[in-house]
């Protein structure tokens, strides 16, 4: 009955999102305000009701209702409670509900938080978003019914996949799709500026939470997902260049790019058709990422071909959300005036290259997702394109990107000095200098990208230490007065200060994996092996049964220069109910590196295969991202860019559009 | 493989999860020629999985792979006669960073391509854009001072 409530609460919400995606347009054109106030209570409604499609779901998989087929599938009842939970999105028709779910919370954020946006711009984007709403929700109500019954119900269900039976699945999927799908919100707006025809540096000043909302979202998401990765997957890789990932890497990199180029609409009125442009790129490759990933076009061209419906289904939603914007972007957008001028050596012609690097980055990573199968459909031919290829093309490029960073952070608005900045940037370019000689001469072998790597992060970090340093700093000033000029800097310049400071701290991760030590061994109780500075004993091999899994674990002895240091359990795991294996890989983090290790399965004679990795500051890579989310958070804190908060900007706002129109 | 599979079809950002991989038997006494074996199967796809390397596959096929590579170079022969030996027998599919060919010349250059067509952009609307305003005169310098006074 729960069940079928749910699915009902579904078809109405369904409902409801087309009223919303044609009422408040219509009510814009017309000037009724009833007709645009639809989009508010739809946008609310709608809300409501997706959340009871997805707490119906969610009672289903808890209570084990194995007559619902979508639990029946994914879904175990002796599997504990947090993975029955998670399992309501483990599987494809249910993480289409949390997609959808999400996608109406941030509707109903607007229409509750948004009284301040000029009405007009509010009722057409809530009407672009309700437009989203309705072509997910048929998607699923028509292809991907997460509330068909099975009859006759199954005593007991096949059970969660057992490598999502982990915390990974519970916190992953959640923050990767707020990120993806909170940039609809900014896709909805450009949407609605673009129906406008106006847009202004207030524009910029209503997204710019959304945008970094979803930016700070979807960097987590991406962090947690890869340090998923990196203890499942038993030899501790944490980025494989894979489809999947690239489709997440793809938003990413558009919404970097959006953060950075709507700061300079924002604040100098620059930049706004490519703002716009950009906007509507970013969701563009959220959308494509979920075509990549839903459709199966991945796994086979072929699997997608022999049961195209959800394929063709989410293929039409891409190009009608991709297309028509564009073609309304490709009308509108010679009409936009271009304002605030500013000469090539400045921030905001910084900021121009960091949107070049960022938008090249993406397009390779687009080419490189995508070419191999386009060309098996236009020459049957068959090619690979994986890590070394990215880490050769998008890797240079990143390390572009680092270099020019510190430049951009510390030039002036409008017309810049370029050597004046290398004068105040003289220590971290000489620290950068003396981190890449040293490495180049003490450190033997590794990667040669590695050294040129740490020197680049080195040279980030103290970049962004020493403007914040020449904010607050005069020669001759005394402490007092340069700490509360310190306290006095805006909260934004923190977060931008705290996010680069955290993409330095990530990139010194990334680099430092070039000097870690492996070693793969068979090992036997009581002899030792040694990896990097540590020596590694394997103590004893014993068999415990977990809930649904039964499990041989290895009790390893961690030990430096003979002074025992830790000890770790990596384990062999056996799901008995899909008859699988998973590695639980035994880590503990010293001084920010990390010993990983991982066993096999156990041979006749007692020996086990062993893999054993030390891997200095590799945590960095994850505390790094954490940085850069913080960062954005901060930046978000900025009372001046609260969304919809001060009544001042509200009449500014306003005389603002009036004026432009 | 399987694992990975279903990974995959559930869209996160996840990969495999693979125990397996270089195994200890696998591992070539001398540790200079390890070393270039290992260089070597990093390039190599594992053909029977989803974008991994037969470095990182449990899969047999990897395996025997990775004996093969051994083989071969235990027998003296480069990386890059290994390597044709391997295109020769399964094509370009095996090699994690295509060739550059007619038919990749698109994706090698697809880089390049974006920052030249990105820079032509940024050059064709400043182009169009009116020129930003000179710098101020000595004079106006001057009186900016007086304004600012000794702050700065």
């Amino acid at each position: 009955m729960i069940v079928e409530a749910g699915h009902f609460a579904l078809i109405l919400a369904f409902a409801l999102s087309l009223a919303q995606a044609s009422a408040p347009l219509v009510g814009a054109r017309r000037g009724d305000p009833a007709l645009m106030a639809v989009g508010t209570s739809a946008a609310l409604g709608q809300f409501v009701l997706v959340a009871l499609a997805f707490a119906a779901l969610a009672w289903a998989h808890l209570t084990s209702d194995f007559s619902v087929l979508n639990v029946a599938e994914n879904s175990h009842s002796a599997a504990p409670a947090i993975y029955k939970f998670s399992g309501v999105w483990g599987n494809h028709e249910g993480s289409m509900l949390l997609w959808t779910l999400i996608l109406a919370v941030f509707g109903a954020i607007v229409a509750a938080f948004g009284r301040s946006l000029p009405s007009r711009l509010r009722a057409d984007a809530l009407a672009v978003q309700g437009m989203i709403s309705a072509a997910f929700l048929a998607f699923i109500l028509l292809t991907s019914n997460p509330f068909e019954r099975l009859s006759p119900a199954p005593f007991e269900g096949q059970d969660l996949n057992p490598i999502l039976q982990d915390p990974g699945l519970a916190i992953h999927p959640p923050l990767l799709y707020l990120g993806y799908v909170g940039f609809s919100i900014v896709f909805s707006f450009a949407a609605a500026a673009l129906i406008e025809g106006r847009i202004d540096a207030a524009w910029a000043r209503f997204v710019r939470p959304f945008a970094l909302i979803a930016w700070c979202f979807l960097t987590l998401g991406i962090a947690v997902g890869s340090y998923w990765a990196y203890y499942t997957l038993g030899w501790g890789g944490f980025w494989f260049w894979d489809p999947v990932e690239n489709a997440s890497l793809m938003p990413w990199l558009a919404g970097t790019a959006f953060i950075h180029s709507a700061a300079v609409m924002e604040k100098r009125d620059a930049l706004k058709v490519w703002t716009i442009f950009l906007a509507i790129l970013v969701f563009s490759f959220s959308l494509l990422g979920t075509f990549l990933v839903r459709s199966g076009v991945l796994t086979s061209v072929h699997a997608f071909a022999s049961d195209p419906r959800r394929g063709v289904f989410i293929l039409i939603i891409l190009a009608a959300f991709i297309a028509g914007p564009l073609a309304l972007f490709a009308w509108r957008a010679p009409m936009l005036r271009q304002g605030g001028l500013f000469a090539p050596i400045s921030r905001e012609g910084a900021l121009v290259l960091n949107n070049l690097l960022l938008t090249t980055v993406c397009a390779i990573v687009f080419f490189g997702t995508l070419y191999p199968l386009a060309l098996e459909q236009v020459t049957g031919e068959k090619i690979t394109v994986g890590a070394p290829f990215f880490n050769l093309t998008a890797g240079a490029l990143l390390m572009a990107i680092a270099f020019a960073t510190p430049f951009g952070f510390s030039l002036a608005w409008k017309r810049g000095d370029l050597l004046g900045v290398a004068q105040r940037l003289a220590v971290a370019l000489a620290g950068g200098l003396v981190v890449l000689v040293a490495l180049f001469a003490f450190v033997r072998g590794g990667p040669a990208l590695a050294p040129i790597a740490a020197s680049l992060a080195v040279f980030v970090m103290l970049g962004t230490l020493s403007e914040v340093v020449a904010r607050a700093w005069r020669r001759g000033a005394s402490l007092g007065v340069t700490l509360a000029r310190l306290a006095g800097l805006p909260l934004s310049f923190w977060g931008g200060a705290l996010a680069h400071f955290g993409a330095g701290v990530a990139l010194l991760g990334l680099a430092s994996t070039g000097f870690g030590a492996e070693t793969i061994a068979m090992m036997k109780a009581g002899a030792a092996q040694t990896v990097g500075p540590y020596q590694i004993t394997l103590d004893s091999l014993s068999d415990r049964a977990g809930p649904n899994y039964r499990e041989t674990v290895g009790e390893l002895t961690i030990r430096k220069d003979g002074v025992v240091v830790a000890t770790v359990e990596p384990a062999r795991r056996l799901f008995a109910t899909r008859q699988m294996a998973t590695t639980q890989a035994g880590i503990v983090t010293l001084r920010l590196g990390q010993v990983y290790t991982a066993i096999g399965d156990p041979g006749a004679d007692g020996a086990v295969a062993a893999r054993l990795y030390w891997k200095p500051l590799v945590t960095l890579i994850w505390f790094g991202a954490v940085v850069m989310a913080l960062g954005g958070a901060l930046s978000l804190a900025d009372r001046r860019l609260r969304f919809g908060a001060p009544a001042p900007a509200r009449s500014a706002a306003g005389a603002a559009a009036r004026g432009a129109g | 493989m399987a694992r990975l599979r279903a990974l995959l079809a559930l869209g996160f950002l996840l990969v495999a999860a693979a125990a397996g991989a270089v195994q200890p038997d696998e591992v070539m006494k001398d540790p200079a020629l390890e070393a270039r074996a290992r260089t070597l199967s990093a390039e190599l796809r594992c053909l029977v999985c989803q974008n991994q390397s037969i470095d990182d596959s449990d899969a047999p096929l990897a395996r025997d792979i990775r004996l093969l590579i051994r083989d071969r170079i235990a027998q003296g022969e480069g990386n890059d006669s290994v390597r044709a030996f391997l295109v020769s027998r399964y094509g370009n599919f095996i090699l994690l960073k295509p060739p550059f060919e007619l038919s990749t010349v698109l994706l090698w250059l697809s880089g390049p391509l974006t920052l030249a067509l990105g820079a032509l952009g940024v050059y064709l609307a400043r182009r169009r854009a009116p020129a930003p305003p000179p710098p101020l005169s000595a004079k106006e310098e001057k009186r900016l001072k007086e304004i600012a006074g000794d702050n700065e």
